[in-house]
């Protein structure tokens, strides 16, 4: 009989079974799914943006997904890791998109190219790839940008349309007193504070009729594609409730400093600026984001509290960006306190 | 099902919904006999505790029934030949369960198939003592059916200062792919309600509470009916979900008491118990019938006639794979259901063992390329027992044990919940097994 063991144990090395630690079957979401369906629910916002803007956005998102996917096999080559199937998770192009929207429409083409790149080579590679990042890819580029670029980033936009953008944007230009052209989607936000800023009528802010950032200005196609997401469970509904719920309050109970009319107007602050962006597809952000429901809340609400206060006090007129980029710094804290609680120890001391 | 009824339905917080539960492969497949098996291989070791001591030896002839393998000391259960036959070999057999070589008995069937004298009779249980109940199932080898093999009489023997007031019996069968609970609750409900009273009567307590999971609601409305007049029996429907027969969800949604992951049902007052096991203690005290017998239901899209098959412990599954129609195919072989089952390296070796509950059988099975965390959370959202298996994967990879055993790594129960949901593939109840072994290596050391 010991012959006979050791016989069928040679027979074993010509069938090919696979042995496996359980489970054996597994749920069929995978990064790819994921990531593409975040692509999906953010074209709503890129149509709004190109209609609002003219068909020069279209490019600025292409160049920049190019340029995202570009510097990926790069970098993937050279830290000589698996090209092809990284590519093909879409991680790459949801950053590009990110970046594009959060780029003013008439932006020269090296500002995507520029940004894009140090998204994908600094901000996600050099902390160690997908998944190790500390910080949102697309919004550090975005930061960083701002510090290297300041003059087309935050200049008052209308000397750059030049550049040959808007032909779609008649319907929204506006004749001035003087019977100058002012051509109201070339202000950077409508957040500005300087006197003499428009204001406008909270329907245009939802539609997206307004000066802004390529993908944060329609507020209802930022939503169409955050409830998707939503529906399709890979961003949690409290992380971007609570942000925006605590940018609300935050209005109500904060003392202004400048005297714009809108000012204490917290619906006119959550749809006006990047916040519907930055709530449902930055914040959102799982790699830079805590992993509890606990956590993700303090996170949110610590967003919402950021985003207000340098709205309200600082230069800048608009926070979303990094007041996320300040709470990704945190998230590790979080994290450390807002462990889960073990079962059963409940009252008691884990 | 309206909404309004899922509702009401028991629960317990975390799990997963399995997309493709399997269940259809069998559900209309009523249980057969497995033809007998020309040989079986009987382990020593089929439970949990100390191996049995083999008591025959080579060229002895044992009938059906007859011990084989002695229980040494308490935490252990007796093996009983589960054919009449010649032991041709006491011999080392690769294990299913554990894929090492351990002792085996190994007899060759000859044509009888009767009973050992003194057992399978109908014995009179009507003023049957707590202690006989115990010692009926205790000579039995009763074990856990449910695939935990822990021995039962060690279940029913709680410690002196802890009282058990409940017994919960699983109907659930969770796992995905299985459906021989659900056989065996539609064709013996009385059998199985009289086992559940020999173990209250055992236990002397006083009452008892049934959970069935809500897609087997014609078992549920059955045992309404053989229950009507049985106020001390509990019975209710749970929600579709997994695990939700595990031990402390189960107690959770039933009787809403929570408990540490390590720590026993008796630390609130309650025993789980499994249906199977229940039909086996039924046998083994009216009929002191021992174990050695068990449904199995062999599935998945590996074979062509799926069943639920009732065999005799030590049956080599490649007998059960042919009467099943297997396919050529297959690639993955797996002992128990698709969520805490074990793969198959031998399947010429094989052989089916007291907790083997079923044989999944798959032609198209996938291994998964995994890759970095990208901390979505769903493992900790899916994880019943309230641990980090994110954060655990990443420290049992690293292989920072002491990082891991404080991030509670030994409270995992390894239902698979984590690595199922995770969208990065990560095999995490892999990496938490590893971990295990090399901190129960490092104790040994030490």
């Amino acid at each position: 009989m010991q012959e006979k063991a050791s016989t069928s144990n040679q027979t074993q090395s010509n069938n090919t079974l696979i042995v496996s630690a359980s489970p054996h079957i597994r749920d069929t979401e995978s990064i790819p799914t994921i990531m593409w369906a975040v692509v999906l629910s953010l074209i709503p916002a890129g149509i709004a943006g190109v209609f609002t803007f003219g068909f020069y956005c279209l490019y600025v998102i292409i160049l920049s997904c190019i340029t995202a996917v570009i510097t990926e096999v790069f970098i993937l080559l050279l830290r000589k890791l698996p090209v092809l199937n990284t590519i093909k998770d879409g991680s790459a192009v949801v950053t590009g998109i990110l970046l594009a929207y959060t780029l003013p429409p008439s932006v020269p083409w090296y500002i995507p190219v520029v940004g894009s790149f140090f998204a994908v080579a600094i901000a996600k590679h050099a902390f160690g790839g997908l998944g190790n990042n500390i910080w949102n890819p697309a919004l550090a580029a975005r930061a960083f940008l701002q510090v290297a670029y300041p003059a087309v980033i935050n200049s008052d936009w209308r000397t750059l349309t030049q550049h040959g953008m808007h032909k779609l944007i008649h319907n929204i230009a506006q004749i001035d007193a003087e019977g100058k052209l002012v051509d109201a989607v070339t202000r950077a936000t409508p957040l500005a504070k300087e006197a003499g800023a428009e204001t406008y009528h909270l329907a245009q802010l939802f539609v997206g009729n307004i000066p802004g950032c390529i993908g944060e200005t329609s507020a209802i196609a930022l939503l169409l594609g955050g409830m998707y997401l939503i529906y399709k469970r890979h961003i949690k509904w409290y992380a971007p409730a609570y942000y925006i719920a605590t940018v609300f309050v935050m209005v109500l109970i904060l003392p202004p400093q400048v005297a714009t009319p809108w000012i204490k107007n917290p619906f006119y602050h959550i749809f006006a600026g990047g916040l519907f962006l930055g709530a449902f597809f930055m914040s959102t952000d799982m790699v830079t984001s805590p992993l509890t429901k606990r956590g993700l809340i303090i996170f949110a609400i610590g967003c919402g509290i950021l985003t207000a206060l340098i709205r309200f006090y600082s230069g800048y007129p608009e926070g979303v960006c990094y007041s996320i980029l300040l709470m990704n710094t945190a998230t590790p804290l979080i994290d450390r306190f807002t462990k889960p609680r073990l079962y059963g120890t409940k009252g008691k001391k884990a | 099902m309206s909404t309004l009824v899922k509702s009401r339905l028991k629960t317990f917080v975390g799990g997963i919904h399995p997309e493709d539960d399997g269940k259809l492969l069998t559900k209309g497949k009523r249980e057969v006999s497995a033809p007998l098996p020309k040989a079986v291989y009987l382990f020593m070791s089929q439970h949990i505790g100390a191996p049995c001591k083999p008591i025959v030896k080579e060229g002895d002839m044992v009938k059906k029934g007859q011990l084989v393998g002695e229980a040494q000391g308490f935490v252990s259960a007796n093996v009983h030949a589960s054919i009449s036959g010649k032991v041709v070999d006491v011999a080392p057999w690769p294990h299913p369960i554990t894929g090492i070589k351990s002792p085996a008995v190994i007899i060759e069937r000859t044509e009888d198939d009767s009973w050992i004298e003194g057992v399978n009779e109908n014995f009179d249980i009507d003023h049957i003592s707590p202690d006989e109940i115990k010692q009926r199932i205790q000579s039995a080898g009763i074990v856990g059916l449910g695939g935990a093999t822990f021995p039962t009489h060690v279940k029913l023997t709680p410690p002196k200062d802890k009282v058990i007031d409940t017994v919960v019996m699983n109907g659930t069968e969770c796992e995905p792919y299985l459906t021989c609970d659900y056989w065996l609750m539609l064709d013996k409900p009385h059998e199985i309600i009289q086992g559940l009273k020999f173990i209250m009567k055992c236990l002397g307590c006083k009452r008892a509470h049934i959970g069935i999971e809500a897609n087997k609601e014609d078992v549920y409305n059955l045992f309404k009916d053989v229950l009507s007049n049985e106020p001390q029996i509990k019975i209710d429907l749970m929600e579709v979900k997994y695990p939700q027969g595990a031990e402390h969800q189960l107690i959770k949604a039933l009787l809403n008491r929570e408990f540490k992951p390590t720590q026993l049902p008796l630390e609130v007052g309650a025993i789980v118990i499994n249906v199977g096991t229940v039909f086996a203690v039924y046998e083994a005290v009216k009929f002191k019938k021992p174990l050695i017998e068990r449904l199995v239901t062999v599935t998945g899209n590996g074979v062509e006639n799926p069943q639920n098959f009732l065999v005799r412990l030590g049956t080599p599954i490649k007998q059960l794979l042919e009467e099943a129609k297997a396919t050529a195919a297959i690639n993955k072989i797996i002992f128990g259901g698709p969520m805490m089952g074990i793969a198959q390296g031998n399947i010429d070796a094989a052989v089916t063992v007291k907790g083997t509950g079923g044989i999944l059988v798959l032609k198209d099975a996938r291994q998964w390329q995994s890759h970095a965390c990208i901390r979505c959370g769903r493992c900790i959202d899916s994880c019943p027992y309230g641990l980090n298996p994110s954060e655990l994967s990443i420290m049992c990879e690293a292989k920072e044990f002491n990082l891991a055993i404080e991030n509670n790594v030994m409270e995992c129960k390894e239902c698979g919940c984590c690595s199922y949901i995770c969208p990065s593939k990560r095999p995490i109840v892999h990496l938490i097994k590893f971990a295990k072994a090399e901190i129960a290596k490092q104790k040994v050391k030490v």
